[in-house]
């Protein structure tokens, strides 16, 4: 990793950060005179976008899949979340799917097909099934693989050239990152979450402010959220440019471990709890940038524009272009305004929605559809909003059902679908009509992102279940008698 | 990869500059889920028009393909090189390349030949004066040669040796085949496998 040029980085006893240790424990081959280093992977994900030209360049090139043990593929991106038992109706959809079950065939890939128990969002799986854990490199063709950071793994997305690489060798050539400290210290208020707290970094470091870097999150604010908290927050590293997120792994990291089905046991258990107690960043490490946000005075965020920094606290207004110095900045701001069709100065409370989603590898684990259930139970949708729960995986489904919350969504007036990216990116039919609205718990409101001339809310599902009762945008703060 | 040495075949002359990825292949085609079989998506709007020099004969089966400055700017896409590669070019010379395509090039196979302005114009005169010549591109000696003219080209030394090696990124990689099977070998038990399943 980056660090100063100091030869001491040999040394063991020089302090380290998280992201420099796990890297060091990773090297095959030390780059010399500016060449990268060549990085083992413990885990790749796989699903069916980026994954077709990769299994052809295997062969094409009459190579085999190195390491089919540390390989694993899902379907997400294309699968529809309705009438999963019926053919595919997009023919691009469905060749993208018949192909990656035909290259799992062929290639022998643990592949978990629509249908499957463990079929769902290939960030939502990982972890569901163990096989993210601290102190591993995980690549994915897919920019949110950031995810599995919250467990203390190096994790990063990669193109499908990579993609290949990583199939035929199980290593990656890379240059170091850098390192960028996220320090958010205090205690969030009732109604504030690891959304929230994201939501805040992006706005704060902008859309680019991460470029090259792995950020780590760290503070007393970030010690106590949950596992699907952290990752909510490791998810959407990407949206500030940053290659990777990562979160110091802890005893709330190995309690989400223990006993999934792909967790060490017996002595291999205590052997890696051994190990993974000492990947914390040592005292006295530097990083490269650092960054601190203040958690006691967070409140919900929402973006009001069309990239994931254009975002302001709930309570305020929509801003103005000319608050902006930048003239990119103020520029950008004029177009999206445009775009999303506000007027600066409005309220962002009173801005109608069309449409909720609450889904995505950002927030659509159980923790996340039990926080939007506990807001809506027992009352009723907002007349005229479309409503849309999407769980990240069949078995947050399954587990869901078992809790009883697809009765209180369906009862409140929402849709209940099955497991998939859904309206994330809208790849399958799960789309915004142009011009429409939507409150949206996933991580991208680009242009278009969720349907051609859909306009995108990022929220939390609190801030998503509180829009669905009253219609415009709202924290469960204003819930009051209603 | 093929080791690349020199390459001979027919020039084609092109014409035009800032010529785009998006021009070398239109975004519709990147929905295919193969790496091979671009050869009909290679400049496919302009592959409309009858006179498009590349519906001429003898180019439809050039290798060399000579073009304006700005080749390969625009969109990171890797299918440019492929589409180029299908449909039978081997080298493409350029008074100046973008950069990613000519970084995914140099991973492909495409020799991405660099010459000044005015010998681009003198290589266009003499494919003109006599269409179908055939070039040479030597890329040991740096150098092409059609009909009497003989120019130097440029390209940097890695992707120089890499062609010539016949090195994609991951016949690079597997040349450290000895250290990842070492790494292998001490990998701790704990650490994740996906099979069997659990
Ligand atoms: S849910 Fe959205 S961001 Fe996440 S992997 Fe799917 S498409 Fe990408």
């Amino acid at each position: 990793m980056s660090t100063d040029s100091t030869p001491s980085i040999d040394t063991p006893s020089a302090p380290r950060t998280l992201a420099e240790k796990v890297w060091d424990d990773h090297l095959v081959v030390k780059g010399e005179d500016g060449n990268p280093d060549l990085i083992y992977i413990d885990l790749h994900l796989v699903h069916e976008v980026t994954s077709p030209q990769a299994f052809d360049g295997l062969r094409v090139a009459g190579r085999p899949l190195r390491r089919v043990d540390l390989t694993i593929a899902t379907e997400d991106h294309n699968t529809p979340t309705i009438g999963i038992d019926r053919p595919i109706a997009d023919l691009t959809s469905r060749t993208q799917i018949n192909t990656l079950r035909a290259n799992a065939e062929e290639f022998g890939v643990r592949l978990h097909s629509l249908g499957d128990i463990e079929q769902g969002i290939v960030h939502v799986v990982g972890p569901q099934l163990g096989l993210t854990m601290p102190g591993i490199t995980v690549v994915c063709g897919d920019s949110h693989t950031s995810t599995h950071g919250a467990f203390g793994a190096m994790a990063f997305g990669i193109g499908t050239s990579e993609v290949e690489h990583v199939m035929a060798t199980q290593t990656l050539p890379l240059k170091p990152f850098k390192t960028m400290a996220i320090n958010v210290e205090g205690t969030l208020r009732e109604g504030v979450t690891a959304k929230d707290i994201i939501l805040a970094v992006i706005a704060k470091i902008g859309t680019g402010g991460g470029q090259g870097y792995v950020l780590e999150y760290r503070g007393s604010a970030i010690r106590a959220l949950s596992m699907d908290g952290r990752m909510t927050i490791c998810n959407m590293s990407i949206e500030a440019g940053a290659r990777a997120g990562m979160v110091a792994p802890d005893q709330t990291t190995f309690d989400y471990l223990q006993g999934r089905p792909h967790a060490p046991t017996g002595a291999d258990w205590d052997e890696a709890v051994a190990y993974w107690t000492t990947l914390a960043t040592d005292e006295g490490a530097s990083f490269d940038a650092e960054v601190f946000i203040d958690a006691d005075e967070l409140e919900p965020f929402v973006t009001w524009g069309t990239n994931p920094g254009q975002g302001v606290s709930l309570s305020d207004v929509v801003p103005s272009p000319e608050q902006f110095d930048d003239p990119n900045e103020r520029a950008a701001a004029e177009r999206a305004l445009q775009y999303m069709d506000l007027t600066a100065g409005t309220p962002l409370k009173e801005v109608p929605v069309d449409a909720v989603f609450m889904g995505s590898c950002t927030n659509s684990r159980i923790e996340d559809l039990r926080a939007f259930a506990s807001i809506i139970d027992g009352k009723k949708k907002a007349d005229g909003v479309r409503v849309m729960v999407v769980p990240g995986s069949a078995r947050v489904r399954i587990e869901a059902e078992a809790e009883g919350l697809d009765k209180i969504i369906t009862d409140f007036g929402a849709e209940w679908r099955f497991a998939g990216c859904s309206m994330c990116l809208g790849m399958n039919p799960d789309q915004l009509a142009p011009g429409e609205r939507c409150a949206s718990t996933s991580n991208r409101n680009f242009e278009g992102r969720q349907g051609k001339g859909g306009r995108t809310h990022l929220v939390s599902p609190l801030v998503a279940a509180a829009t669905a009762i009253r219609g415009t945008l709202s924290s469960p703060s204003d819930l009051n008698g209603k | 990869m093929e080791k690349f040495t020199t390459v001979t075949g027919i020039a084609a002359p092109l014409r035009r500059s800032n010529v785009d990825t998006d021009q070398i292949i239109p975004a519709q085609f990147l929905k295919r889920v193969t790496k091979t079989g671009f050869e009909d998506a290679l400049f496919y709007g302009w592959r409309q028009d009858p006179d498009f020099i590349l519906n001429q004969q003898p180019y439809l089966g050039a290798r060399v393909l000579v073009a304006g400055p700005d080749f390969g700017t625009g969109s990171s896409r890797e299918h440019a090189v492929w589409a180029l590669r299908d449909f039978g070019f081997s080298v493409v010379v350029s008074p100046r390349f973008g950069d990613i395509f000519r970084g995914n090039s140099g991973k492909q196979g495409l020799l991405t030949a660099q010459v000044p302005e005015e010998d681009v114009e003198r290589i266009w005169r003499a494919i003109e004066q006599q269409p179908g010549v055939e070039m040479t591109v030597d890329l040991v000696e740096r150098q092409l040669s059609i009909g009497e003219l003989r120019l130097a080209f440029e390209i940097d030394d890695y992707t120089r040796w890499r062609l010539l090696e016949g090195l994609d990124d991951i016949a690079l990689t597997l040349r450290n085949e000895e250290a990842i099977t070492a790494f292998e070998s001490r990998r701790a038990a704990w650490r994740p496998t996906t099979l069997p399943a659990r």
